[in-house]
């Protein structure tokens, strides 16, 4: 029993530590502190610094620009980001159709897809979910019938995140009906956001942001030449890339960071008044996160290790990922009560880098923990809802 | 035992719950929240011609003598249909105050065009520092030939950049939370001295900060006795308290309402989701959170109306029990909703906001759960 790091190990975490230090923008770090969402130029010029310190594909093989890293050093990484705050990779491109790409398309497909996404040159979303098929997502509809040269794709897809960024969206499409089980029939598809009669809608959320989109394809051909790995295989791959989105959730780090940013301010005393802390009731649940937050970071050390040997991630990946939205649901909902009546005003305006300083209200960012609680009350709801993460875990790990 | 309404009250009732059905429709309401004084002015004037402007005031102050139950039946409604008229600010609170301690002068200026509909008013209970402590109060009137001069900063004022009268609590002795001590003052807005920044709330609710920097108000506008304006304010804030719990409870049962029926018609995986038990046993809970939450209401209502010395302390239960099982259940009708519970188009998402509002209003569950304990 030894969760200490070996000397190899430390130097990396010190390298990784130094190059933060040196090479994590201000502006930046000002930004993701202060809660001002970033654009899509900020998150690019981040992620083309993490790729010419050749740290961008950190799970990709090394062959195509991967780091090589053992499971162990990727850990320390994520770690190490997370406790400076640092923005996360948006996972889109580098995290979720990449891996299709390397593991499932041919050899074109590599070099035609690859090289853009490991420098960040081309912005990639997710064509998954749909208005009928959210938690049931093998009922989807989106039809592409083989023509001559190109399919022809007609649909909706929701939820899609980020598709107005988009130069391209990976997507699961219907090639077949004509199948035993629904979830054949279903293949995996690339498709150029400039293509005609691609159109994307932008849903609104709770919190009055703009992130989520509808994409309707209406008669879009797409190139054969399009299509990853085997017509009627969609599903295999997609199942495949699942799993990796819900590996990259637990996020542990970033809720320690967070618990501190709140213990540090449920210190302070404001204008006279006795320290929030002082109240043993919002202690007590403050307590009661840290806890559970240590607890998931020795199950994640523990899936960690198992990995580490050998052993593929599998439906422990959906324990970590109920536990840690829920870890962060709580801290959402302590970081509003803490706020008190400065979480009420709905000022997303002052969130601006250039909004005056004069005009600000409360003494920090406590307005927007409403809006990130609103927000994030995504959490328990998208990657596969904790609903079905709970069914993933009654069926494969109590075998029900 | 009896828990029926009397004549008057059905008919109050019924007469809120058709103008909600029949002119507050979830459109109607996103399109005044969206609006340039974020409530309708013309809905206003419909209220008072309804009456409902009268309903808490005593009839000699030309109210309608409703009490804690008129108050109940109004408000559930209100949150059935997420009124946005600023009701609590102008009616319950800034009234209240009114109601409670104003001179007969007093009543002659502000409370006849509150009643009326012709002015709004609001309630200036809380400072950056006193999180849910009404009585902590730095803003000071000094003492200034015949008036005072008002100096002091006040957050989250409901209805404050809309509001035609201010009413102000300030310390004119003491320390910062001392009961005694406290005075209130009627002030118009428009007087010199007063720095209004209005802002939105996440409900969709009206406020301002209040910059208060050497306000001259003449004696005439201290409401009550000076130094004794306690009494009034905590009546005032428990019967608001009361007010945004029977809110909240029409919050709930619409939320619950809505969460079941879209389970029963959500299809995934070939059937209703509401067919699936985990779900089931979800709604089940809620329901009973629900339902115990209303049995709180109508006890902590008959107590308030009766008079009775626990009136405060059942406040606070009740308070609680909303901080507590009704935020649960608010926050399962979202999950249950998928991804559409967390988007602006669907009214659930907004009933959701609201709620969370009414949380942090006068007190979080921590805050009444204090008081509970501390109340004999």
């Amino acid at each position: 029993m030894n969760v200490n790091l070996t000397e190899e190990e430390l130097d990396f975490q010190q390298e990784v530590r130094t190059f933060l230090e040196e090479k994590y923008p201000d502006d930046i770090r000002e930004k993701q502190d202060k809660r001002i969402p970033l654009d899509r130029e900020d998150s690019i010029r981040w992620q083309k610094i993490l790729f010419e310190q050749g740290w961008a594909a950190i799970n990709w093989p090394v062959e195509y620009g991967g780091t090589g890293w053992t499971p162990v050093q990727k850990y320390i990484f994520d770690r190490e980001l997370g406790a400076v705050n640092a923005p996360e990779f948006v996972p889109f491109g580098m995290k979720m159709v990449a891996p299709i790409i390397y593991t499932f398309g041919n050899d074109e497909q590599k070099q035609r897809f690859l090289p853009d996404i490991l420098q960040s040159n081309v912005w990639w979303c997710q064509g998954y979910s749909e208005p009928g098929s959210g938690s049931d997502l093998a009922s989807l509809k989106t039809k592409a019938d083989r023509q001559q040269d190109h399919y022809l794709v007609n649909g909706t897809k929701t939820w899609t995140t980020s598709a107005h960024l988009a130069d391209w969206i990976f997507c699961l499409v219907r090639t077949s009906s004509d199948v035993a089980r629904r979830q054949e029939g279903i293949s995996f598809l690339l498709i150029d956001m400039t293509t005609p009669g691609v159109s994307v809608k932008p849903i609104i959320t709770i919190d009055g942001g703009r992130e989520v989109n509808e994409v309707h394809f209406d008669n879009v051909r797409v190139p054969l030449d399009n299509l990853v790995g085997e017509e009627g295989k969609g599903w295999t791959y997609g199942k495949v890339l699942l799993q990796h989105e819900r590996t990259g959730m637990a996020i542990v780090s970033r809720s320690e960071y967070r618990l501190k940013q709140l213990k540090d301010k449920a210190a302070q005393s404001v204008h006279g008044a006795a320290p929030l802390m002082d109240d043993r009731n919002f202690a007590g649940k403050i307590a009661a996160v840290e806890i559970e937050l240590k607890a998931l970071e020795y199950t994640e050390l523990r899936t960690l290790a198992a990995v580490a040997v050998g052993k593929a991630p599998g439906p422990e990946s959906s324990i970590l990922k109920i536990k840690g939205t829920e870890v962060q649901q709580q801290l959402d909902i302590l970081f509003l009560e803490a706020a008190g009546y400065y979480g009420l005003p709905y000022v997303p305006d002052q969130y601006r880098v250039d909004f005056p300083k004069s005009e600000w209200i409360g003494h920090g960012a406590e307005t927007k923990s409403s809006l990130i609680y609103f927000n994030n009350r995504k959490a328990t709801i998208y990657g596969g809802s904790n609903e079905i993460q709970k069914n993933i875990v009654a069926k494969h790990v109590l075998g029900l | 035992m009896d828990f029926s309404l009397s004549e008057e009250q059905a008919m109050l009732a019924d007469s809120i719950a058709r103008f909600i059905d029949n002119d507050y429709d979830f459109e109607s309401r996103q399109k005044i929240a969206g609006s340039g004084k974020g409530y309708s002015p013309e809905m206003w004037r419909n209220f008072a011609e309804l009456g409902w402007t009268a309903v808490p005031f005593a009839e000699e102050d030309g109210g309608l003598g409703g009490g804690p139950i008129e108050l109940m039946l109004l408000m559930q409604q209100f949150g059935r249909g997420l009124v946005v008229e600023p009701y609590l600010a102008t009616i319950v609170m800034a009234g209240g105050v009114l109601q409670r301690a104003a001179s007969a002068g007093q009543k002659e200026k502000w409370l006849t065009g509150i009643i009326d509909g012709s002015i709004q008013a609001a309630l200036a209970f809380s400072e950056p520092q006193s999180r849910f402590e009404f009585t902590d109060i730095r803003t000071s009137a000094k003492k200034d030939g015949d008036g005072y001069l008002l100096n002091g900063f006040k957050n989250l004022v409901l209805n404050g950049g809309n509001a035609d009268l201010l009413v102000i609590p300030a310390r004119t002795s003491g320390s910062q939370t001392d009961k005694d001590g406290i005075t209130l003052f009627a002030v118009a807005a428009d007087t010199s001295g007063i720095d209004k920044r209005s802002y939105a709330t996440i409900d969709a609710h009206q406020a301002a900060e209040l910059s208060l920097m050497d306000v001259q108000v003449d004696a005439d506008s201290v409401i009550g006795e000076p130094e004794q304006g306690f009494a009034a304010l905590a009546a005032v804030i428990d019967q608001a308290t009361l007010a945004v719990c029977a809110e909240a409870l029409g919050i709930m049962r619409t939320m619950q309402d809505k969460t079941v029926e879209y389970s029963k018609n959500r299809i995934q995986f070939g059937v209703p989701i509401g067919t699936f038990q985990a779900l089931q046993h979800r709604m089940v809970d809620t329901l009973m959170a629900l339902e115990q939450t209303q049995s709180l209401l109508l006890w902590t209502t008959m107590l308030n109306a009766a008079g009775d010395a626990g009136a405060t302390k059942s406040i606070s239960a009740l308070k609680y029990q909303i901080g507590t099982a009704g935020q649960k259940l608010a926050q399962e009708a979202v999950q249950i909703h998928g991804g559409m519970g967390v988007t602006w188009e669907l009214d659930i998402s907004h009933y959701f906001k609201r709620f969370t509002a009414i949380e942090l209003l006068f007190g979080n569950a921590d805050f009444h759960l204090n008081r509970y304990i501390d109340s004999p």
